[in-house]
């Protein structure tokens, strides 16, 4: 079947598929409208539609012990989110398992055995609830037959408990681990005669976790994030954690400016270097350069520090020749270009009513631009990896969000048959986006390469993570609104231009895709009577990649800004406004607002549902107290957005002191994903998101000039401490309701925040901030 | 050659004077839980604690602790204060990915050494120093305000 390039970009899962439906769907599909017939019909969703797919076979995920232990395989890449925690909550509650009993394993990269594992996009939940919930159930059913097995009974006898099966008519139990033997060897189930417990017998899928005092004041152990202890110890393992006796450490000098090569290289100085052991060059990958290495030169060492004291010490001459006009990106200047290009009409992606007459007959008319810059996802971890090869195999240790792609792209540059490489996943020490993208674990594979037997660790540097990450894109959002005497709108305009994430893989398509634009821009649930969406072109000058949220970010800075300021221009209270805006409950099917791409799942188990938006609106507003009277310097700011299946709604309650300093007193996020699993991990990826937030409020900003990142550590780059965390976040999550399908967790709190801050910020002062970060515009 | 106390344990190092003591712990010692995020003693990631003080080993040469007593994450639970800091981090679920909690952990305690209550504001003056790209601050608040409570009830 001939699919949109469109939805195999959003996999990222291998770059050859991508590839693949690049070549399928020609000159890249990018803006193309699909036809809406053809969606409908043939379209996979969900799990059913990623590379490698769903698994449910117990034998696969679910191992008990004749000692009753029971290990749970996760095959997602844990960054913080809690998988690790969640997923096997799953598995165990289905499976009737004493928590205390179950341990977790962490899966290699294999996704014809697993199943997809590309950890990016929120979608662990929305794609692995159910098959995870089988394979329990089919391995507590074969536990039962086991049961019947050994008394001699109907098995429809026979329930299983808490990690026992018990003969319901005479009360005789069988302990997991008693049965385990025997259940190992049945057949499975067929799926269709699997029963999943109903929502009253779990024990540990929605409620609290982690412990809590009972009224004896006696701890009661729940459910509890299962690295929680090895972290605070110090024993838990991240990428750089793996090590090998004779275990080379590298660094990698690379082009500061992309497409940049080496032209020549001095090394007799970094050879000087006690420890050095040798120097080499790697190669790299003309633009696009999609998730290749970016060249350039390595210095191997006896430990990390000899490695960098190396580098520090090579002279290196660059050809600037291949960057082409990358060598002279100025991100102001560039700036500046697309907010005159702004001023034009550009790609017509939506269009709804007659925009001209709607802006032309209005009486009061709203327009503003907004910026957002460059960021990197600077992962507390930086990007690390462990290659070795020996015996015509090799293996890795790295923490990847997409194990799969550096499994696949080691074996191709190796030139390997699949089998002949083990990817292991470590933990991550955060991924945001950075670490689906696993160009540095080739750079260990190539120079494992040359060691055959000995283990390369390449680490990069906090320097090497800020100058050569996939950015999020800049962007420009041009927006404009008429509205009639009374303040209602009658048209809405915007223009978002910004470089697409597609120009890693192909010519830069100068236009976002559909996987871009359904990221709150098409997908605009406004009633309105006149819209018109327009995307004129910006090109990429630097490897634009995934970012948590990814466009969601500044799509909803700018729309959630710009209803405040039509709000304010309309006289009106901004939460009366936006819910105006919003109109009646109702669900949009996102196919007819021109987005066939929907987060890649199914229109009609997703539809965007404006009573959702609506819940989280009125939920946020209700706790934070919204519409009180506030003191002079004092403000409220309020944003919701859709985004990765799920609604969050944000309120803020600052203070700008006469010194322009900023207090954040609170916030209140209110936050339906519907089911919810492990409710304590999902107000906890509110709280970060909260906080990330900030810093993409206030704080972060990347900028290039003659092609090159102007930041090089934490004091240029930086994002919020804790002196910019709320003095309070409270988290309210609503609609916890098993007959809807689970939306995403990870990323749908973050792109109201920023936008609500500003608002907050605006309501405090007056000051419109329309331009990330916020640095010293209050002053 | 530099002879170092490590978690009460002594280490005779083969590594120039000049190391920061981050690469020889992780390196060389092998004590893989004080981590790398700057190397510019911006993030925290690497705090140990040298004679009970907290500090960035990440621009501490080795030579310069030698005769000092190091300790690092893996063995502040025999503190009485990193021990109920580390409890407080568990009961609160602080941690998201984790990275960088080692050397919240390290500071957290080296603060409660100095302040047994801390206010918010002396927290916050205390740890703003220690980066946490998850986002946990408002937890780390809470559990240094529960470990310092935690020692007033023992006390």
């Amino acid at each position: 079947m001939n699919r949109s390039s469109d939805s195999l970009i959003l996999e990222n899962v291998s770059r050859r598929s991508f590839l693949k439906g690049l070549a399928a769907g020609s000159a890249l599909v990018l803006a193309a409208k699909w036809d809406l017939a053809l969606a409908q019909q043939e379209k996979p969703y969900g799990a059913e539609a990623m590379p490698g797919g769903w698994v449910d076979d117990p034998n696969v995920f679910i191992r008990i012990d004749e000692d009753g232990t029971v290990t749970i395989v996760n095959h997602r890449a844990e960054m913080g989110q809690g998988i690790r925690t969640s997923l096997v909550m799953v598995a165990a509650d289905e499976l009737g398992a004493d928590w205390q009993r179950v341990r977790v394993e962490q899966a290699p990269g294999n996704h014809d055995k697993y199943g997809n594992q590309n950890t990016d996009g929120s979608r662990s939940m929305r794609h692995w609830f159910d098959p995870m919930r089988r394979a329990a159930a089919a391995a507590r059913t074969m536990l039962e037959q086991a049961a019947a097995q050994r008394w001699g009974v109907p098995v429809d006898e026979c329930q299983a408990g808490v990690h026992v099966v018990v003969h319901e008519p005479t009360g005789r139990k069988l302990a997991f681990g008693e049965l385990a033997r025997t259940a190992r060897e049945l057949p499975v189930p067929e799926r269709s005669t699997l029963t999943l417990k109903p929502r009253e017998a779990w024990r540990y899928l929605g409620k609290e976790t982690g412990p809590q005092q009972n009224v004896t004041g006696d701890k009661v152990q729940r459910p509890l994030a299962i690295d929680g202890q090895e972290i605070v110890t110090g024993q838990a393992v991240y990428g750089a954690d793996v090590g090998f006796d004779d275990m080379l450490y590298a660094v990698v000098a690379r082009p500061p400016i992309y497409g940049a090569e080496v032209a020549s290289v001095d090394q007799t100085e970094a050879r000087k270097v006690p420890g050095v052991v040798d120097i080499r060059q790697i190669d790299g990958t003309r633009q696009p350069g999609g998730f290749e290495p970016l060249g350039g030169v390595a210095v191997l060492a006896e430990n990390t520090w000899a490695a960098i004291q190396g580098r520090n010490a090579l002279k290196i001459e660059w050809d600037n020749g291949p960057a082409g006009d990358n060598a002279s990106y100025d991100t102001r200047v560039f700036t500046e270009e697309l907010m005159q290009r702004a001023e034009s009409a550009g790609q017509v992606i939506r269009s709804e009513g007659d925009i001209e007459s709607a802006l032309g007959n209005a009486e009061t008319r709203v327009q503003a631009s907004y910026y957002m810059p460059h960021m990197a996802q600077a992962p507390m971890e930086p990007p690390v990896a462990i290659a070795r090869m020996s015996d015509g195999h090799a293996e890795v240790w790295a923490p990847l969000q997409n194990p799969q792609a550096a499994h696949d792209g080691v074996a191709q540059r190796l030139g390997l048959e699949p089998n002949a490489v083990t990817v292991n996943v470590t933990l991550l020490g955060g991924g945001f986006g950075r670490k689906s993208k696993p160009d540095f674990v080739f750079e260990a594979a190539e120079l494992a390469k040359a060691y055959k037997g000995r283990a390369v660790r390449v680490q990069w540097t906090r320097e090497d993570d800020l100058h050569h990450a996939y950015f999020h894109a800049l962007s420009v959002d041009r927006l404009e609104a008429g509205l009639d005497a009374g303040g209602k709108a009658l048209g809405w305009r915007h223009r978002t231009l910004s470089p697409s994430i597609s120009s890693l893989f192909a010519e830069d398509p100068m236009h976002k895709g559909n996987f871009e634009l359904g990221m709150g821009f098409n997908t605009l649930p406004f009633n309105i009577p006149a819209i018109q969406l327009e995307n004129p072109p910006a090109s990429a000058h630097v490897r634009i990649g995934w970012f948590r949220a990814v466009y969601n970010l500044s799509h909803a800075f700018a729309i959630q800004s710009f209803v405040a300021e039509m709000a304010e221009a309309a006289g009106r209270d901004h939460r009366d406004y936006l819910l105006e805006l919003l109109g009646p409950a109702r669900e949009i099917n996102p196919q007819a607002v021109g987005d066939d791409w929907n987060y890649g799942e199914s229109p009609d188990l997703y539809p965007i549902d404006v009573g959702r938006l609506r819940g989280v609106v009125e939920k946020a507003t209700a706790e934070a107290g919204w519409g009180k009277q506030r003191p002079a310097g004092r403000g409220m700011g309020l944003a919701v957005h859709h985004s990765f299946a799920s609604y969050a709604a944000v309120v803020f309650d600052v203070e700008v002191q006469d010194d322009s300093s900023l207090i954040i007193h609170s916030t209140d996020i209110a936050f339906d994903c519907g089911p919810q699993v492990n409710p304590e991990r999902i107000r906890s990826q509110m709280e970060g998101a909260c906080v990330m937030g900030i810093g993409i409020a206030l704080q972060s900003e990347i900028t290039l000039e003659e092609g090159r990142v102007q930041q090089d550590n934490f004091h240029q780059y930086e994002f919020a401490r804790m002196r910019h965390a709320p003095r309070a976040i409270r988290v309210h999550l609503i609609n916890d309701n098993p007959d809807i399908a689970p939306g995403g967790v990870g990323e749908p709190g973050l792109p109201p925040v920023a936008p609500a801050l500003c608002n907050a910020i605006h309501a405090a002062t007056g000051k419109r901030i329309r331009r990330l970060p916020v640095g010293n515009q209050l002053s | 050659m530099v002879t170092l106390t490590i978690n009460r344990e002594e280490h005779k190092l083969d590594v120039p004077n000049d190391m920061p003591l981050l690469w020889a712990l992780r390196d060389v010692v092998k004590l893989t839980g004080t981590k790398f995020g700057c190397g510019m003693s911006l993030c925290g990631a690497c705090t140990v604690h040298v004679d009970g003080q907290a500090t960035r080993s990440c621009v501490t040469p080795v030579s310069s602790v030698e005769g000092k007593s190091v300790t690092t994450i893996e063995a502040i639970e025999m503190d009485p204060i990193g021990r109920r800091v580390q409890e407080a981090w568990l009961d609160l679920g602080v941690a998201q990915c984790g990275y960088c909690q080692g050397g919240q952990i390290m500071n957290a305690t080296g603060l409660l050494k100095q302040n047994a209550n801390p206010s918010d504001q002396q927290i916050d003056d205390a740890m703003s120093g220690n980066l946490c790209r998850c986002g946990t601050y408002t937890r780390i608040r809470q559990a240094i305000h529960r470990a310092a409570e935690a020692g007033e009830k023992r006390a």
